[in-house]
C-alpha cells in the first residue's frame, strides 16, 4: 500500500483500477520549409479543423455541465483566431521558413508563458489554455490521432495534468476519478470536474512512470488522500463512505430545492450553523434556509489582537451578500470557558463553565462589545441579519445590551455612517434563561436554545467526563421541559424558538421538537436535509 | 475620437469570456477600439493582449474609438460593458 496527499477538488469517494493517461512524446521538430505559402495553408486547414472540433466540443459540454462551463471552448475558439497568436505563427512560418507545427508549438509556449508569470492566479490558470489548442492545433496538423476511450474500463483516471478538452472528451461513464500531479484548483479542468460530481485529486506527487494500469486505488476526496493498492480495511472504508455519498445524494435529490413543512402545513425553518465564512459553501450545497448560529468566535481565536470593526465588517458583509437575502443569525463574542483567548488577559478560573465568559466579558468591556456591534449593525445593510447574544441570564442584562446597541447606534448616525438595527435574540442555556423565558421574551426579538449548556446546566454533568456516562441522558425528561417551557413563554408574546445545539440535529427527537412548537432548527450543513427529510415526513 | 472610462465590476476582473465576447464586438466596427488600463494598453479586437493586461475587479480602463463610425461604435460598446463587465 502507498498512501499520497494531494489537495481535492471534489470530495468524493473512488474505488477501482487505475488507468495512466501518458503523454505522447509531444516534441515537435523543427523542420525547414521551402514553400512557405503552402505550409500556411496546411495551418489554415488544420486551424478549421480544430475550430470544427471545439465547437464539437462546446455542444458536448453544454450537454453534459451546461453553458457556463461549456463556455470555455467558445474562448478557446476565440484564443485559436486571436490576431497576435494567429500573426506570431504565420510569420514564424515565413520569415524563418519552418514547418507548421514547430511554429505552433513555439508560439504556444510563449503565450502560456506569458500568461503563467501574470500575478493573478486566475489568469496563470490560463496558461493550460493556450498549451491546450496550440497542442490540439498540432495533432490537427501531423494528423495524430486521438485516444480511444471505446475500449476503456472503467478506471482512476491519472495523469500528469489534464486540459479542458480532455476532460470533457473522455467518456463520463468510464471515469471513477481523476487524479493529476499538477494543476490548480482554479483550473476548468477541477471546476469541470466538480460540475460533473467526479471526485478529483490534484497536486499528488505520484511517479507515473512507476505506476502500473489496473492497480487497485482509492481516491478519498474528503481527507484528499490516494492510495495505491489499499488495504482490505482501506477498501471497507471507503465502501462505507460510498454508501453514505450515496445516500445524501438521493437525499439531496429528493429534497433539495424544498421547504420544510409537515404533511398538515407546520412550516418550520431547518437553519445550518457555521464557524467560518469558508462554511457558507457548505450551507448553500446542502441547501439551508438560513444560517442559524455562525459563531463570531473564529474572528478572535487564533491571533494576538482583537479584529479591528472594519476586519469584522467585512467578514459578516461577505456572508450575508454570500446567503443573498437569507436569514444570517451572527452570535457575539462566545470566549470564555473552553474557549480561551491569551491576548483578552482572561486568566485562569477554578470553575471556567460557570465563570467570567460570552455577554459578561461583552457587558463588562463594552469596548469590545462596541466594535462588534458596529461592525454588526454596519453589515446589516446588506442582507437579513439577526444578532443573538449569548449566556443572557436576566432582563437586567438584556437592558444593558440594549442601552450599548443605542449608544452604537448614534455614534454611527453622527458619523453618518449607514447602519440598520437588525432583529436581536438571545441564546437559552441556562435553567434561569428558561425560568425566566417569559420575562425576556417580552424584550427580544426570538429565542435560541444551546442546548450543549442547557444540558451541562440542568443536569449538572460535565459531558467531558467519561466517568459520568451512564448519569448523561441527552434525552433527559428535565431538559425536554426546559425546551417546552421555552417555547411557552416565547410564545406567549409572539416570539420565534429555535435550537441550535446538537439536540436539534437529534433526528429521533425532530417529530417531539415540532409537537413541541419549536419553530427553527439550526444543525450542522451535513445534516439539514436529513432534518427537513424528517420534517417532510411528519404529519 | 471618443472616449469613456469604465471600473470593471465582475469579480474575476476582464476575464477570458467578456474578454473574447469583446474582441468579437470591437471587430464589429470599423473605428480602432483601444482598452487602457494601469499604464498598458491594447487594442479591444485582441483576446490574448487584453487578458495579459491583467485587468482586475475595481480597475478603471480607459477606452478609445476612433474611425468613421465612432459615435456609434462608442454608444454599443459603453453598453457591452455594462451589461458584460
Amino acid at each position: 500500500m502507498e498512501k499520497y496527499i494531494g489537495k481535492s477538488v471534489y470530495k468524493g469517494t473512488a474505488i477501482g483500477p487505475v488507468s495512466v493517461l501518458k503523454k505522447k512524446d509531444s516534441l515537435v521538430k523543427r523542420i525547414h520549409i521551402d514553400n512557405t505559402a503552402e505550409e500556411l495553408k496546411r495551418l489554415d486547414a488544420a486551424k478549421e479543423r480544430t475550430m470544427t472540433q471545439l465547437g464539437q466540443l462546446y455542444e458536448k459540454a453544454l450537454q453534459e455541465v451546461g453553458e457556463v462551463n461549456a463556455a470555455i471552448f467558445e474562448v478557446h475558439q476565440m484564443m485559436l483566431e486571436d490576431d497576435d497568436y494567429q500573426d506570431a505563427i504565420h510569420s514564424m512560418i515565413q520569415n524563418e521558413e519552418v514547418n507548421a507545427e514547430y511554429a505552433v508549438a513555439v508560439t504556444g509556449d510563449n503565450f502560456a508563458e506569458m500568461f503563467a508569470n501574470m500575478d493573478d492566479e486566475y489568469m496563470q490558470a490560463r496558461s493550460a489554455d493556450v498549451r491546450d489548442i496550440s497542442n490540439r492545433l498540432v495533432r490537427n496538423l501531423s494528423g495524430e490521432e486521438q485516444i480511444d476511450w471505446s475500449t476503456m474500463e472503467p478506471s482512476i483516471i491519472v495523469a500528469d495534468d489534464l486540459t479542458p478538452s480532455e476532460t470533457v472528451q473522455m467518456d463520463k461513464s468510464k471515469i471513477l476519478a481523476f487524479v493529476t500531479v499538477h494543476g490548480s484548483t482554479n483550473s476548468h479542468t477541477a471546476i469541470l470536474a466538480r460540475m460533473m460530481n467526479i471526485p478529483a485529486l490534484i497536486g499528488v506527487p505520484l511517479e507515473l512512470e512507476k505506476i502500473h494500469n489496473g492497480t487497485r486505488a482509492i481516491v478519498d476526496g474528503r481527507e484528499a488522500v490516494f492510495y495505491l493498492d489499499p488495504e482490505e480495511e482501506q477498501i471497507r472504508q471507503a465502501e462505507a463512505a460510498q454508501q453514505t455519498e450515496q445516500r445524501l445524494r438521493s437525499l439531496l435529490a429528493e429534497y433539495k430545492g424544498r421547504e420544510s413543512v409537515t404533511k398538515s402545513g407546520r412550516k418550520v425553518n431547518v437553519y445550518a450553523n457555521i464557524g467560518s465564512v469558508s462554511d457558507v459553501a457548505y450551507v448553500l450545497e446542502n441547501d439551508a434556509e438560513g444560517i442559524g448560529l455562525f459563531r463570531s468566535e473564529f474572528l478572535y481565536l487564533g491571533r494576538d489582537s482583537l479584529p479591528d470593526e472594519t476586519e469584522q465588517f467585512n467578514a459578516y458583509r461577505q456572508v450575508l451578500q454570500m446567503m443573498a437575502g437569507k436569514k444570517v443569525i451572527i452570535r457575539t463574542l462566545d470566549i470564555g470557558a473552553d474557549k480561551n483567548v491569551d491576548y483578552l488577559g482572561l486568566g485562569k478560573e477554578d470553575n471556567p463553565a460557570m465563570g467570567y465568559r460570552a455577554i459578561r466579558i461583552c457587558l463588562e468591556q463594552p469596548e469590545i462589545f462596541k466594535t462588534q456591534l458596529r461592525a454588526l449593525l454596519r453589515a446589516a445593510k446588506y442582507g437579513t441579519l439577526a444578532i443573538m447574544y449569548p449566556m443572557v441570564i436576566s432582563v437586567e442584562e438584556v437592558l444593558d445590551i440594549q442601552k450599548i446597541v443605542a449608544e452604537v447606534a448614534k455614534e454611527l448616525e453622527e458619523e453618518k455612517l449607514p447602519y440598520a438595527i437588525p432583529e436581536q435574540g438571545i441564546m437559552i442555556e441556562t435553567p434561569a434563561a428558561v425560568m425566566m423565558s417569559e420575562e425576556l421574551a417580552e424584550h427580544v426579538d426570538f429565542f435560541s436554545i444551546g442546548t450543549n449548556d442547557l444540558t451541562q446546566y440542568t443536569l449538572a454533568i460535565d459531558r467531558q467526563n467519561n466517568r459520568l456516562d451512564r448519569f448523561y441522558n441527552p434525552h433527559h425528561e428535565a431538559v425536554l421541559r426546559m425546551i417546552q417551557m421555552t417555547v411557552d413563554g416565547a410564545h406567549k408574546h409572539g416570539k420565534w424558538v429555535g435550537i441550535c445545539g446538537e439536540l436539534g440535529a437529534d433526528t429521533t427527537l425532530t417529530t417531539r421538537f415540532v409537537q413541541m412548537g419549536i419553530d427553527e432548527l439550526s444543525v450542522a450543513p451535513s445534516m439539514v436535509l436529513n432534518v427537513r427529510s424528517k420534517i417532510c415526513e411528519m404529519e | 475620437m471618443k472616449q469613456f472610462s469604465y471600473i470593471i465590476k465582475d469579480e474575476i476582473g476582464l476575464h477570458a469570456r467578456p474578454a473574447g465576447l469583446l474582441a468579437k464586438e470591437a471587430k464589429k466596427y470599423q473605428s480602432t477600439v483601444t482598452l487602457s488600463c494601469k499604464g498598458k494598453s491594447a487594442a479591444a479586437s485582441k483576446l490574448m493582449a487584453i487578458m495579459g493586461m491583467g485587468v482586475k475587479h475595481g480597475d478603471n480602463v480607459e477606452v478609445t474609438i476612433e474611425g468613421a463610425d465612432e459615435d456609434t461604435a462608442a454608444a454599443e460598446l459603453q453598453k457591452f460593458f455594462r451589461e458584460n463587465l
